[in-house]
């Protein structure tokens, strides 16, 4: 860092101090950042739920601000920016692609606080959290293994970065365990929110035999593929989807942050705001099953609710050993659980996928 | 009734008074869809159009106008030459992508060696990307006879695809703990395109400037320009006036890339700072408004690309502070467009009213 960019960002910071006092006994006021938009059924739908829960919750005491289909790169960290300018107290950065310019904007202004998703890049003032959607991913694979009539499924997967890895691996591991003969065929979009390029994936998995779809991507445009397709399943990414129940979408992966913005709100309310890293599960409540229809056989449905139940309590991992990479060395041994900080940085395949990820 | 006469030449007064007729009917009808979402039209249209310019916090939008208008100037410039002599340069998305690549990986290769040699290096190997890339549709069309138009767009996904793999291959950031994306070359002294990032100064604003000069004396004062300007308006008297087509189409797909190009660079190298999987944010396509909104004229493209980097940075300061969905503004941006067009009618033909005769 250079002298000039330390005193541009003094600057900004006297500017804000000063403003941040003159409204120092207004409502809080908190900025999300969103990548897609508000109506994209999927990622940010739910972001968008949690800042409305959050405003339900204060009610007058928080005022809250989006702006939504921000472009991963200097036009986040303008958006960043410009809410910290107007005075934001809590920014909420909800994409992986805004790392560096909520590191960049917190460094600027030291007195804003800042929540970024699915990163691993913190600061005094910027926390980082997730959700476990592995530990959902492996209640997909459970169902999807023993779905599929072809053993072929389809992933879509949008960009190749540890989160998409583990979800992959996670639902391969426990479509094999129900399913020896399943095999995922994995298209990777690029993308997080497109639905015309995520319905054309959804169509050539399922013209490659794909009787399962799985998607990694934010729109309900792979429901609606699989539903024109007619005896394809599917399940809800992010949000429920459940306009799509009972079938093709048999079930769902749900994030819900509410009760995180809300404690994050509470924090800064209350002055005992920190940074931390927050990674919850099933178990604290951040990923959510959405309802298995009845399109799913009963004891498949029972012994997915079991597996949700074993793995909410904490009695099992989604990644226990044995379990080797793809290349056939040894990753776990019998037994063994992964530890978080592979699968943080996971980059590699579990064995029995094929392909290879994208480099 | 009212009936169009064609005009012997096309408007003088008209030509210069469409645009701004223009952004007031875009205003207008602006302000009546604010209105009907509930919003103030007129609070809606100020913050829009004049608070990036003239609110509290101006000291850090004016300078953000610039970074953001500067790469739209810089292509649309670049585009005009070969739009006025009808070669249809669609892809600059593809030549900006092209050219960002090639610049950044020549600093990165030479990382973390610091010469004020670098950057001028970054510079030219970005200016050849980019001609190569726009290459690739002139050889075609000059040699085979190729739609321009086609091969330029398509070349467009293809410099993504590209783009994507060097963000997770040959260009990924070794210290990245396995993410995708380059190192930052805006943290690397002697790469970076920054002049004054506080004061939002990059190369590349200066380089917008000097192409509009460049481009205003190579139409009005060069031979150059009175071939282009020959070629749009008569290819068969061009001729013979002694005009190559061939290569003028393979001069203004070299210019257009270049610029583009070069516009890739300094973004990649200041604003963005890294290559990252989509580092790209429209600005190729953006700039075709741009191109036209200022009539193909150097000073016209300046003042048009101002005008699009307002409506995108006080479209966000609506979208945080009134609420306003994404989808308006892309709407308005639309509507600019399209009133352009609409208008530009004037220019060509006279309207009258007339009363309807009995015949």
């Amino acid at each position: 860092m250079t002298i000039k960019t330390l005193l541009a960002g003094a600057g900004i910071a006297l500017a804000l101090g000063t403003a941040a006092f003159a409204d120092a006994h207004g409502p809080t006021k908190l900025g999300f950042v969103y990548v897609g938009p508000v109506g994209d059924g999927g990622w940010t739908y739910e972001h968008n739920k949690g800042r409305l829960a959050v405003e339900a919750h204060f009610g007058d005491a928080v005022e809250t601000v989006f702006v939504e289909s921000v472009p991963e790169g200097p036009d986040a960290e303008r958006v960043m920016t410009q809410m910290a300018l107007q005075g934001a107290d809590l920014i909420f950065t909800t994409s992986f692609g805004f790392m560096d310019p909520t590191i960049n904007v917190a460094a600027k202004f030291p007195d804003v606080k800042f929540e970024h998703a699915t990163g691993y890049k913190r600061a005094d003032n910027v926390s980082t959290y997730s959700a476990r959607f592995y530990e959902g991913r492996a209640i997909q694979g459970h169902i999807a293994g023993q779905m599929t009539q072809s053993n072929i499924i389809g992933y879509i997967a949008s960009y190749p970065i540890p989160e998409v890895i583990r979800g992959i691996n996670s639902a391969f591991v426990h479509a094999r365990e129900v399913n020896p003969d399943v095999e995922f065929k994995i298209i990777w979009a690029y993308t997080w929110f497109d639905p015309a390029k995520e319905a054309e994936s959804a169509k050539v998995l399922i013209e490659q035999g794909a009787d399962v779809i799985l998607q990694h991507t934010d729109s309900t445009a792979p429901q609606a593929a699989a539903q024109a397709a007619g005896d394809v399943v599917t399940f809800g990414q992010a949000s429920d989807m459940a306009e799509f129940a009972p079938f093709p979408r048999v079930s769902s992966i749900i994030d819900d942050w509410a009760p995180y913005y809300i404690a994050r709100t509470q924090a800064v309310i209350d002055g005992t705001w920190e940074s931390k890293d927050t990674w919850d599960g099933i178990g604290p409540g951040m990923v959510g099953i959405g309802e298995i229809t009845d399109a799913v056989p009963a004891e498949i449905k029972a012994s997915a609710e079991a597996l949700r139940d074993r793995i909410a309590s904490g009695e099992y991992h989604p990644f226990t050993g044995p379990l080797n990479k793809q290349d056939g060395s040894a990753w776990l041994a019998a037994g063994e659980t992964a530890d978080d900080g592979t699968l943080a940085g996971m980059n590699f395949y579990v064995e029995g996928l094929t392909g290879e990820i994208p480099q | 009734m009212i009936t169009l006469d064609k005009r012997p030449q096309p408007s003088r007064l008209w030509t210069i008074a469409t645009p701004l007729l223009a952004v007031v009917l875009t205003m207008v009808c602006g302000g009546l869809l604010f209105a009907a979402l509930g919003k103030n039209p007129v609070v809606t249209i100020r913050t829009i159009f004049l608070d990036p310019l003239f609110s509290e916090f101006a000291w850090y939008y004016r300078p953000q106008l610039l970074i953001k208008g500067a790469p739209l100037v810089l292509i649309a410039i670049g585009l005009s030459f070969g739009f006025r002599a009808g070669i249809w340069n669609i892809g600059a998305e593809g030549q900006y992508i092209v050219g960002a690549i090639c610049g950044a990986a020549v600093g990165l290769a030479f990382y973390p060696v610091e010469s004020a040699l670098i950057f001028p290096l970054m510079v030219l190997a970005a200016a050849l990307g980019g001609i190569a890339w726009g290459m690739i549709p002139g050889v075609l069309r000059v040699k085979f006879g190729t739609n321009e138009i086609l091969v330029s767009l398509m070349l467009v996904y293809v410099a993504e695809q590209l783009l994507a793999a060097m963000a997770l291959g040959r260009l990924r950031n070794p210290q990245g703990m396995g993410f995708p994306g380059s190192r930052n070359l805006a943290q690397y002294p002697s790469a970076t395109s920054w002049i004054n990032e506080s004061a939002g100064m990059h190369w590349g604003i200066v380089a917008a400037f000097i192409a509009v000069i460049f481009a205003y004396i190579a139409l009005s004062r060069h031979i150059f320009g009175f071939q282009v300007r020959l070629s749009g308006q008569s290819p068969r008297a061009a001729r013979f006036a002694g005009v190559n087509p061939g290569l003028l189409v393979l001069v203004c797909m070299g210019i257009s890339g270049g610029l583009a190009g070069l516009a890739g660079l300094f973004e990649v190298a200041g604003p963005a700072g890294q290559i990252s999987i989509d580092f790209n944010a429209g600005y190729g396509f953006t700039a075709i408004i741009v191109a036209f909104l200022g009539r193909l004229h150097p000073v016209g493209i300046l003042l048009a690309g101002g005008l699009m980097a307002l409506t995108y940075i006080g479209g966000e300061i609506a979208q945080s502070n009134l609420g306003l969905p994404g989808a308006a503004i892309q709407l308005l941006q639309g509507m600019l467009l399209f009133f352009l067009l609409a208008v530009d009618l004037l220019t060509n033909y006279r309207v009258r009213l007339r009363k309807s005769e009995v015949a």
